[in-house]
């Protein structure tokens, strides 16, 4: 019986038991549901949890270990030689065995019986049941193959038989339990804020997902590549190595080059987005009449809702050769894909989180200063510039770090307006290429995944996470304190 | 308290105090004070001239993506082309030769002699080479049509298009343009004829993936965005408000919920490739679920989205008065009944903004979709999750990079029926947020 | 009719007293209006030079509206509107040529709340002085903050940590903070709007002695709802009531023998 179908019937014997529950719980009474401790419901859904919950987690629970103690028991059966010989011709053994059990997983009992004498050809016999073997088997392949396939059927029995009765173990020990002075309401709440507790747990899982699996994948890559190679290599040459090849395939992997650009973009973005974002902010929370700032504040947070494909393609079709043009006019030789287009166009894209977030940390300063200083005589820019701007640095300066962290992560905008060759400039007027960029390239081709070609992409995503988590906790760290300070 | 008084005033600033002086930086004051305001409208200006000439480009680019250039032709579809068996089977209308009958009805239009080789070569490049497959379209849909003549509208080729979008410049010599002079000249006959004209391109929305500018649509990337954001509305939202409501109302101060609120916060800022990276080696080697598959696009978006829903959910939890939960712990209530009957019901205009917001940033995310195969080359509708699939912002993505001058347009086009979607939903926002805002 | 009345008292008082300075500010017709409602009804007041004026009455009544009229701290308020005629040495403040930050610098005005800025405490007294360019030199400044805040008694206290933030000082010291970042730009005028509410009763006491001696070189105006505090620091008192200026005269009169049947009421304890 396949897992879904035993999801299914737990399910049913879930929704029986809620009834049944109820039923009991008002009987128990004669029908004067005031006197039960919790609404009839509540007995209901307390049977309905003893049901499934048990069983639901046995069935998971065998879902992961059974194919392990199959693949290990199976393994156990194979030759001594390719028990003990490379880890990679295991591997092959095993997936060629995986295949044969589908194949075998089609036939019937009697047909299965057949394939035990070593006479009969395996292949053909599965060929014409609509399951074709690549390669023809040997003999013991086979053999494990039948007896992974017997595991598999009766450790799908065993599942099936023990999660039922489990369910209907807990169905009935619920139902004995139901009596007025149940207090199934405490119970049912108790687990259902444990149910809380565990989707508040997925934002963790999702972090160490993260962490796990590039860091997984990027200890793989330096085993082939050493750390300090990419890390403070100055050359970016991959090398795209025919698939299969696997020893390393040669390329350089070096860091530096996609790490300076990365930052140099970012740099430029920052110095658009930083002035800008910030005079808005000032003028929004300090100026601007009522009118203009309710029409003004959401047309510019419109800046933060496209979506960064619609600037990259932007960029590349009408900024990028703009600013061409105008290099020419000038005497000055722009590529159409440069730091400073991709830089200028990431600027805009960044000026509402700088705006809306200082506007928010401007408007935490309070009045009380402002009175303090115009009492002094000051004008309304000497108060901004000397009391409130110098007030609120801190929350700016983690809204610019934010701003920053965005800036390195964003992707859409650099593969359509940086370039994709690596290049150790200072000229901005060249094109260079970035962490994001590359991830993007590494894993589009068609690549085999354990070459260092694709799995350099985890290695460069790590890096970026690194960076990117520092300057994210530091900043939301610093913001935080800023607001607590005011409040 | 004895303190040298008086003089101090009045000797120390006198001086500098003087009228004179005094007016001058005033002067001086005020033009900084000035110069202060006109560098914040300066900001503002700079941004909103930004948004314009991003809009504007976008729609001057694409609008024309929405007209399509198409003969209207009379088909003679002849029984002969469709074997000898009457009625016809079906292998043999799926393998007649579609493109001879169209090469046929444009022939006959453009009065061109389908005996002169090279002029009929030079007519038939005029029709796409979808053409046939539209034929065809009509004739499995009704195979009665077989032996009469139908109207029917056939797409045109793309250069074609290019030419009666005026993009074409019949100034460049004849051998280094697209069409001859000739075929310029049975054109705009057939214009003239009214056999040939731009229509609304209903292609745009329903084809798929294509090689052709002509034949290329988001039709396929809108099915398999909407697939992901079922998925993300499925996944996303359950886990995120349960999580907030969690944060919100119960969770104690340790060092547990420390670690799950700056995990939280964190996510939020977190590069969305790396959820795409994530979503690779997770969902798609460890787990084993298909690349492409509309599945893990809608599972990674849910995992991105889902600290913006719980930011916003607990935003609107928090709003909700502690009056409404004292009043339903004093009736007598549970503290989970109280936030159940009372507290969210109260919060779902919240809720919704931020789902609404978060589904819109999912919506446009491209670079995540890009890690886990979704840049495939789709023709075909999904019609599981688990099939292949694009999305909207991916499919911008392909056209935006492919060289033909035709999927500029496109691209363009695609980008304002992305943009008319995130409008749409962000204005819902706007128009929630406004009409249920609460002021307690 | 009232109005008639305070004139009277008035030259009574000086011709009484004698010895009373000429009218520093003086405030004739003033009504004030925030949108459509009107929050001060005509009033009309003098206000001696060197010495110290309180306004009194409930809250609400209007007599922190027309302190900040002094400086026009209302105009930071849009849909604030002031009528009537203010003078500060016969000059109309309301004048249009009349430039608003020349005016702040001549009237100082302390607040409620103490407020420092959050920068060290010699940059929060050296601020004024640096905006107004009072300062030709470093040693100069130095000179002026240092005088300030001697003035504000508050010199011995912080002379050691001239460098630390202003906000780490208690509220007492905070609130003299702000008395020398006011005194340092060497007004005319000094307005208190309830300098001491936020203080503790020793803090109070030493900000009370401290207006004691500036009243020496300023003319301070002060709104306090202690009429303790009043009788203590003031010689001249106005009672307001509802946004009328009900009664104003020697301070002693006011407490002893007041002549408007609200302002017995009122201090009396019947109502505020």
């Amino acid at each position: 019986m396949s897992t879904s179908l035993l999801f299914l019937i737990v399910i049913a014997l879930g929704i029986v038991g809620w009834f049944l529950g109820n039923w009991r719980a008002r009987a128990s009474v004669g029908g004067k549901t005031s006197a039960l401790h919790s609404r009839p419901g509540y007995y209901g859904a307390y049977v309905l949890l003893w049901t499934t919950l048990p069983a639901v987690f046995l069935i998971i629970v065998w879902n992961v270990l059974s194919p392990i103690a199959v693949s290990s028991l199976v393994t156990a059966k194979l030759p001594e030689n390719i028990q003990n010989g490379p880890e990679q011709a295991r591997a092959l053994t095993m997936s060629t065995v995986r295949m044969i059990e589908n194949g075998l997983s089609k036939l019937s009992p009697e047909d299965l019986d057949k394939t035990a004498d070593p006479a009969t050809d395996v292949k053909a016999l599965l060929m014409s049941k609509g399951a074709p073997l690549a390669v023809t088997p040997e003999p013991f392949a086979v053999d494990a193959a039948r007896y992974q396939l017997t595991l598999k059927n009766s450790s799908q029995l065993l599942l099936t038989l023990s999660s039922i009765g489990l369910a209907a173990l807990g169905l009935a020990f619920a139902l004995f339990q139901v009596s007025p002075k149940l207090r199934s309401r405490n119970a049912v709440e108790t687990v259902a804020l444990a149910g809380l507790l565990g989707c508040s747990m997925v934002a963790i899982l999702t972090t160490l997902g993260i962490v796990l699996s590039m860091l997984f994948e990027s200890i793989h890559f330096f085993s082939i590549v050493p750390i300090q190679n990419f890390l403070f290599g100055t050359v970016w040459d991959p090398r795209f190595s025919s698939a299969g090849s696997g020893s390393g395939g040669g390329g350089e992997f070096g860091l530096l080059p996609l790490l300076w650009g990365t930052l140099y973009i970012s740099i430029v973005a920052l110095l658009v987005a930083v002035p800008v974002g910030l005079f808005s902010a000032v003028y929004m929370s300090e100026y601007a009449s009522r009118g203009v700032r309710m029409t003004a504040k959401p047309l510019l947070e419109i800046l933060a809702g496209i979506p960064t494909i619609v600037y990259g393609f932007f960029a590349l079709i009408t900024f990028g050769p703009l600013l061409r043009d105008l290099g020419a006019h000038v005497g000055l030789s722009i590529s159409a894909t440069s730091v400073l287009t991709a830089g200028l166009i990431m600027g805009v894209m960044l000026i509402p989180f700088v705006s809306s977030l200082s506007d928010d940390i401007i408007n935490a300063v309070p009045q009380s200063l402002r009175e303090g200083s115009y009492g002094l005589g000051a004008t309304q820019s000497e108060t901004i510039k000397r009391v409130i701007l110098p007030a609120a640095l801190p929350g700016i300066v983690g809204a610019i770090l934010l701003a920053a962290s965005r800036a390195i992560g964003e992707t859409m905008i650099v593969v359509l307006a940086a370039g994709i060759a690596p290049n150790l400039t200072l000229n901005p007027f060249e094109p260079v290429t970035t962490i994001t960029v590359k991830i993007v390239s590494q894993l589009t081709g068609d690549l085999e995944f354990n070459s260092p070609q694709t799995l350099v992409a985890f290695a460069l995503g790590l890096t970026l996470f690194v960076f990117t988590l520092a300057l994210n906790i530091y900043a939301l760290y610093i913001v935080r304190k800023y607001r607590e300070q005011y409040e | 308290m004895t303190v040298d008084t008086a003089p101090m005033a009045t000797e120390a600033l006198d001086s500098p105090r003087s009228k004179q002086a005094m007016k001058a930086r005033i002067a001086r004051r005020y033009a900084a004070e000035r110069r202060f305001r006109a560098y914040g409208v300066a900001a503002i200006l700079f941004g909103l001239t930004f948004l314009v000439a991003l809009f504007s480009t976008i729609m001057v680019r694409g609008y024309s993506a929405f007209l399509q250039s198409a003969f209207t032709l009379d088909v003679h579809l002849d029984p002969s082309a469709f074997g000898s068996t009457t009625p016809p089977s079906e292998t043999d209308i799926r393998m007649a030769d579609y493109t001879k009958l169209a090469n046929r009805a444009l022939f006959q239009a453009l009065g061109v002699d389908p005996a002169n080789k090279a002029d009929a070569r030079a007519a038939s490049q005029l029709l796409s080479q979808n053409a046939d497959v539209q034929i065809r379209k009509t004739v499995e849909a009704d195979p009665t049509v077989i032996g009469k003549s139908v109207q029917l509208s056939l797409l045109a080729h793309g250069n074609v298009d290019t030419l009666m979008k005026g993009h074409f410049d019949r100034s460049v010599p004849e051998n280094r343009r697209q069409l001859s002079d000739k075929q310029l000249g049975w054109l705009d006959k057939a214009a003239e004829a009214g056999l040939l004209g731009k229509h609304f391109n209903t292609g745009l929305f329903t084809y798929g993936a294509s090689s052709k500018p002509e034949s290329a649509g988001v039709g396929v990337a809108l099915v398999g965005s909407l697939y992901m954001m079922a998925i993300v509305l499925l996944i996303a939202v359950p886990l995120g408000v349960a999580a907030a409501v969690y944060l919100e109302e119960f969770a104690p101060k340790n060092l547990l919920t420390d670690t799950i609120e700056v995990n939280i916060n964190n996510l939020a800022a977190v590069p969305s490739i790396v959820f795409g990276l994530l979503g690779l080696a997770i969902f798609i080697n460890f787990m084993g679920i298909p690349r492409s598959a509309a599945l893990v696009g809608g599972l990674v978006l849910a995992l991105m989205t889902l600290p913006t829903i719980i930011i916003a959910t607990r935003a609107a939890v928090a709003a909700v008065p502690p009056s409404i939960r004292e009043a339903a712990l004093g009736v007598g209530a549970s503290k989970m009944q109280s936030i159940t009957h009372h507290v969210l019901p109260l919060a779902v205009p919240g809720i919704l903004t931020g789902t609404i917001i978060g589904l819109a940033k999912a919506l446009g995310e491209t670079a995540p979709l890009l890690m886990i195969g979704m840049v495939a080359f789709v023709v075909d509708f999904p019609t599981t999750p688990l099939d292949s699939a694009t999305a909207l912002p991916v499919q911008i993505y392909m056209w935006a990079t492919a060289a033909e001058r035709g999927f500029v347009e496109r691209t363009a086009g695609a980008t304002l029926i992305l943009l008319a979607f995130l409008v749409c939903m962000n204005v819902t926002a706007v128009i929630l947020r406004r009409r249920y805002e609460r002021r307690w | 009719m009232l109005n008639v009345q305070t004139n009277e008292l008035q030259q009574g008082a000086t011709k009484l007293g004698g010895a009373l300075n000429p009218h520093k500010v003086a405030a004739k017709d003033v009504s004030v209006y925030y949108g459509e409602k009107r929050a001060l009804f005509d009033v009309t007041v003098n206000i001696p030079d060197r010495g110290v004026m309180a306004f009194i009455g409930p809250s609400g009544c209007g007599k922190s509206t027309f302190l900040r009229c002094i400086n026009r701290m209302n105009d930071t308020i849009p849909i604030c509107r002031v009528t009537g005629k203010i003078t500060i040495e016969d000059e109309d403040i309301y004048d249009p040529s009349l430039d608003v930050v020349q005016l702040r610098a001549r009237v100082g005005m302390v607040f409620q709340k103490p407020n420092p800025f959050p920068k060290s405490i010699y940059e929060n007294v050296a601020y004024g002085p640096r905006i107004h360019g009072l300062a030709g030199s470093k040693a100069e400044l130095d000179h002026i903050v240092e005088t300030s805040l001697q003035r504000a008694a508050l010199w011995k206290e912080v002379k050691d940590r001239l460098n630390d933030p202003g906000t780490g000082l208690s509220g007492g010291q905070q609130q003299r903070l702000c008395i020398a970042r006011a005194v340092a730009v060497s007004p005319e005028v000094i307005l208190m709007d309830e300098p001491c509410s936020a203080l503790d009763p020793i803090a109070t006491a030493k900000v009370e002695e401290l207006i004691d001696e500036l009243k020496q070189n300023f003319c301070i105006i002060i709104v306090t709802h202690s009429m303790q505090q009043a009788a203590r620091v003031s010689q001249r008192t106005a009672f307001f009531h509802l946004g009328v200026l009900v009664e104003e005269g020697a301070t002693n009169d006011i407490f002893t023998n007041p002549n408007d049947q609200r302002t017995q009421d009122y201090i009396t304890g019947r109502f505020g």
